[in-house]
């Protein structure tokens, strides 16, 4: 199944009290690919993430879902068609792991709605989607910070959108759960078709599993587009203010970018071949 | 949609069961409580100085005219037996409301300065402008509703933090508390009893006229509030992940202080800021029915079961009759060490 | 702990404030201290003059003005005495526990020694000075533990917010206490209503003199902890690094104000926000050195208190308010504004 849904933004400006971000970006999501976006500190990409989610009410301009503006769309409607895994949502103490992910069938239940067949369907897709199966009755507490997040996952799964949003779903886990969560997504993207649009820190993961990666350079778009073409030496000074070389990753044939720093490199650095 | 792969059914089924197993412990749950509330009422009507058997209670609340009783307990127990429950019901719903919504135990109406808001607002009428009645609960509801909006205003910085708008709620509070210390004095001969009512809460000497209010108001917000529990529920996950669930969460949490302000509000003009009750209502509830699902409604009628046996343990436990607010304020110290007790063992957070 | 003062280190703030700045400053306080005792003496519901007050300093009260002064002097000297003893106290909990809320008001340590003491009067009749002071530090002491222990609970460690609540959450337990025992003892109900509210009226030289002792010891701790506290606002684990031993520095530095404090509630009752206010203005003055902050904190607690106790007597004339309800009105605007500029995560 392939997802049809536009996501887009136009002219976007965006800040939190004085400070401007984000000033008049545009972009386009690919439907139903893997999109990541980079940036150095402070760039604005949770700003842009949080804003394409409803969450961050735009000064100028507008993000269009399906030609609609998502900030004049109702908050239910919306939240079946798109959901937002935030950088730390909270458990509350004690709950279990499947009340957890049944909390993402929220914008699916009216205030009075009984819990239904396709409810606990949901739930149960989630779960196994996630490989927390075994986990449904464990306390969220009590889980490593790599079922944790796989948690948290499954409960935007429940959800059941088109469209993912992650805000940085992999900080705080080691290099192996990093590895767990991306290949969930991507399963995910070229399973089900769903569209996904995370924050990403590291850039090499980045380029690695994003169909399309997008850097930010202060509250600008400074490139955009197939990894191998955004990912590049140019760039990647322009972006982070540093001196690398950008190799082809033997393992997966995406670009690879190797800081150079002031100490360690074997000078003189060639030139790529 | 995206269609995820479907789950067998035996998973689906074992999601299923689990979670009727989790409803039907809360549904068990707040069956017993309603029980113990209305045993214990009754209970409040029958004893006292002079003891009314049951059918003696029931022939006066049917209205029917019983020698004695029709008068103790018709026209001194009733009122003060509604009014606890009613009470109680307020300060549990208000108390669970802003602990959900601030996600933190120790953040009740009472300990972030709601309460004294009313408080001070009552004891400023009574004693400086002689009011009383409906007159009384206007100004303190008003008064609370005031307080809440600067403590949201002083809070508000670019958004409103929980944390500042709790620990400005705090400062507020002790301000009002010498707010209402200073009039008290005011008042010439210091009235131990009257002050205690503003400063404890009491439900000593209660009238139709001091309950009716806090009824209506009752009545009238808690079906808005319990409108709002799945959105409530859903801000306990924070606001961010909240909202992407589809949550309006500015709109939900204006609705939920401004409900739950009004309820702990008309309660206080009735009879005091019965210490710590909306404080120990919600956790309590939190205890027994686990952490699914709302916990208005259990919150609620733990908090009416707190102020009735306290005011029974206050009136007939001692020698000397305890307002009820001193008996709830002394529980809140056990209720403190057994939180340092249970997380330092389970590691857990506040 | 993530509570830590976002102030200049010592280092910055000395090279901004040279020695000769402090010394002026130092100067000035000491000037607002006399000017405002003087003020104390002379400021009343009744109005005397200059010669009715030469006379009472000699001894004399003769004449109702007379006697009107020699009231006011030890009422003079002992909002001097607990103004400096909260002031410090304040500037040491602040330290020890490196959170800019820290006040034995906010943190219910001054109704932990009301409860002793109204304990203590309504059980076993302690009804001497001395018992007294005894019963308020040791009851100081206990609720700066248990507010500690509460605050301290969960995640985070201490924070601002957790330490704030849970002294709020023991002070409303401790007032239903206090209420408990009071209430059957229709004897002591006027002096627990002085320990409800903190005021120095009616203060006589006979029975503050026996606080001294208590508050001579408790100031000399105090300021023998400030190399200590300098190294404790490093963070605990840099402090030991650099050789502090953590917990005997922290230790010492609590009891030097679990005894100010409660020899303060002792006589006065229950004062808040005086231990806030003042070491936030003292830092602005002197920078965040201890070795400067914890004298200047005494002084300037001394001034405020004294200036609180003249407002009072004047603004309800012909009647007074409690030295306590003033500072509660000025200093919770004053606890906003620090809570609000803070930012939310070092809350």
């Amino acid at each position: 199944m392939t997802a049809t849904h536009t996501l887009t933004a136009q002219d976007l400006t965006l800040g939190y009290g004085e400070r401007t971000v984000i000033e008049g970006l545009d972009l386009a999501v690919p439907a139903g690919a893997i999109t990541a976006i980079v940036g150095a500190n402070a760039s604005g990409k949770s700003t842009l993430l949080r804003s394409m989610s409803r969450l961050l009410a735009p000064r100028a301009g507008q993000v269009l879902l399906d030609g609609r503006a998502v900030h004049r769309m109702p908050a239910k409607e919306l939240a079946r068609t798109l959901g937002l895994l935030p950088q730390s949502p909270l458990a509350p103490e004690g709950i279990t792991v499947a009340d957890l992910v049944g909390r993402g069938r929220h914008p699916h239940q009216g205030i009075f709605s009984r819990w239904s067949r396709e409810d606990d369907a949901a739930v149960a897709a989630a779960l196994e989607a996630t490989q927390t199966t075994e986990l449904a009755e464990r306390a969220v507490d009590e889980l490593s910070g790599g079922q944790r997040q796989r948690v948290w996952i499954a409960m935007a799964l429940a959800q059941q959108t088109d469209l993912l949003l992650l805000d940085e779903p992999t900080t705080f886990l080691d290099v192996s759960h990093q590895i767990e969560v991306l290949d969930l997504l991507t399963d995910l993207n070229r399973r089900r078709g769903t569209t996904i649009v995370m924050v990403l820190h590291d850039l090499n993961l980045a380029a690695r599993y994003a169909d399309h990666l997008v850097a930010l350079e202060s509250g600008r778009i400074h490139a955009a587009g197939d990894p191998s073409a955004v990912l590049t030496e140019d760039c990647v000074r322009a972006v982070f203010g540093l001196d690398s070389r950008v190799i082809v990753d033997p393992v997966s044939g995406k670009p690879l970018m190797l800081p150079i720093g002031r100490h360690h490199a074997e000078a003189p650095v060639p030139a790529e071949a | 949609m995206t269609a995820l792969l479907p789950a067998p059914a035996a998973d689906v089924d074992a999601v299923a069961r689990n979670r009727v197993r989790r409803a039907s412990r809360r549904r068990v749950v707040v069956t017993v409580l309603a029980v113990l509330v209305v045993v214990t009422f009754v209970t409040t009507l029958m004893v006292g100085r002079t003891f009314y058997p049951l059918g003696d209670v029931v022939r006066v609340v049917l209205g029917e005219r019983v020698p004695g009783a029709s008068f103790t307990v018709g026209r001194l127990r009733l009122p003060r037996g509604v009014l606890a429950v009613v009470a109680g019901l307020c300060f549990g719903l208000g108390g669970v409301t802003f602990q959900t919504m601030l996600r933190n135990p120790l953040a009740s109406p009472d300990v972030i300065g709601i309460s004294s808001g009313a408080s001070a607002a009552a004891v400023v009428g009574i004693v400086i402008f002689s009011l009383d009645g409906t007159a009384v609960s206007t100004i303190a509801v008003a008064a609370a509703l005031g307080v809440a909006v600067l403590i949201y205003g002083l809070a508000f910085k670019g958004g409103v933090a929980g944390t500042r708008l709790i620990l400005i709620g705090i400062g507020v509070g002790a301000m009002l508390t010498s707010v209402i210390n200073y009039v008290l004095t005011k008042a010439g001969q210091w009235d131990y009893q009257e002050a205690l009512r503003w400063l404890t809460g009491s439900l000593n000497g209660t009238t139709w006229t001091a309950v009716l209010p806090a009824l209506v108001a009752l009545l009238v917000l808690a079906p808005v509030l319990l409108g709002q529990a799945k959105n409530l529920s859903a801000l306990q996950l924070g606001d961010d992940a909240a909202a992407a669930l589809g949550v309006r969460v500015e709109r939900t949490r204006l609705i939920a202080i401004v409900t739950a302000v009004g309820l702990v509000a008309f309660a206080t003009a009735a009879c005091g800021p019965i210490a710590f009750v909306s404080f120990l209502a919600g956790p309590i509830a939190a205890r027994i029915v686990g952490p699914h699902g709302s916990l208005l409604v259990p919150a609620a009628l733990v908090g009416a079961l707190l102020v009735l046996v306290a005011d029974l343990v206050g009136q007939f436990a001692f020698d000397t009759r305890f307002p009820v607010g001193v008996v709830t304020g002394v529980l809140g110290a056990p209720y403190l060490i057994y939180l340092i007790i249970r997380t330092n063992r389970a590691g857990g957070s506040l | 702990m993530t509570s830590v003062l976002p102030v200049p280190t010592p280092d910055a703030a000395t090279r901004r404030r040279p020695g000769s700045g402090r010394l002026l400053w130092l100067l000035v306080v000491l000037a607002v201290l006399a000017l405002l005792s003087v003020a104390s003496v002379a400021i009343g519901s009744r109005g005397v003059g200059w010669s009715d007050i030469w006379s009472a300093l000699g001894g004399s009260s003769e004449t109702i003005e007379e006697a009107a002064v020699t009231k006011r002097i030890p009422r003079t000297v002992l909002a001097v005495l607990v103004g400096s003893a909260l002031g410090l106290a304040g500037a040491v909990m602040q330290g020890v526990t490196r959170n800019p809320l820290a006040d034995p008001g906010v943190l219910g340590i001054n109704m932990g020694a009301s409860l002793a003491v109204v304990a203590g009067l309504a059980w076993f009749g302690l009804f001497t000075a001395t018992s007294r002071i005894f019963v308020a530090v040791a009851g100081a002491a206990l609720a700066a533990v248990f507010v500690y222990a509460v605050g301290a609970l969960g995640r985070g460690g201490p924070t601002p917010l957790k330490l704030a609540l849970a002294g709020a959450a023991t002070s409303a337990a401790l007032t239903s206490f206090i209420t408990a025992i009071a209430l059957p003892r229709g004897d002591i109900a006027a002096n627990v209503q002085s320990f409800q509210v903190g005021g120095v009226g009616g203060a006589t030289f006979d029975n503050l003199t026996p606080v001294l002792p208590f508050l001579a010891v408790g100031l000399v701790i105090s300021l023998l902890s400030a190399r200590g506290l300098n190294s404790l606002a490093l963070g605990d684990e840099l402090a030991a690094g650099l050789g502090e031993r953590v917990a005997v520095a922290r230790g010492v530095a609590a009891l030097g104000s679990v005894l100010l404090c409660g020899a303060a509630t002792a006589v006065a009752g229950p004062i808040w926000f005086v231990g806030l206010v003042v070491p936030h203005l003292c830092r602005l003055l002197v920078g965040v050195d201890h070795r400067w902050l914890l004298p200047f904190s005494a002084l300037a607690g001394a001034s405020l208190l004294v200036a609180s106790d003249v407002i009072g007597r004047i603004v309800a004339r012909p009647s007074e308010l409690d030295v306590g309800i003033i500072t509660a009105l000025v200093g919770a605007p004053f606890f906003i504004a620090v809570v609000r500029r803070q930012r939310v995560r070092e809350l």
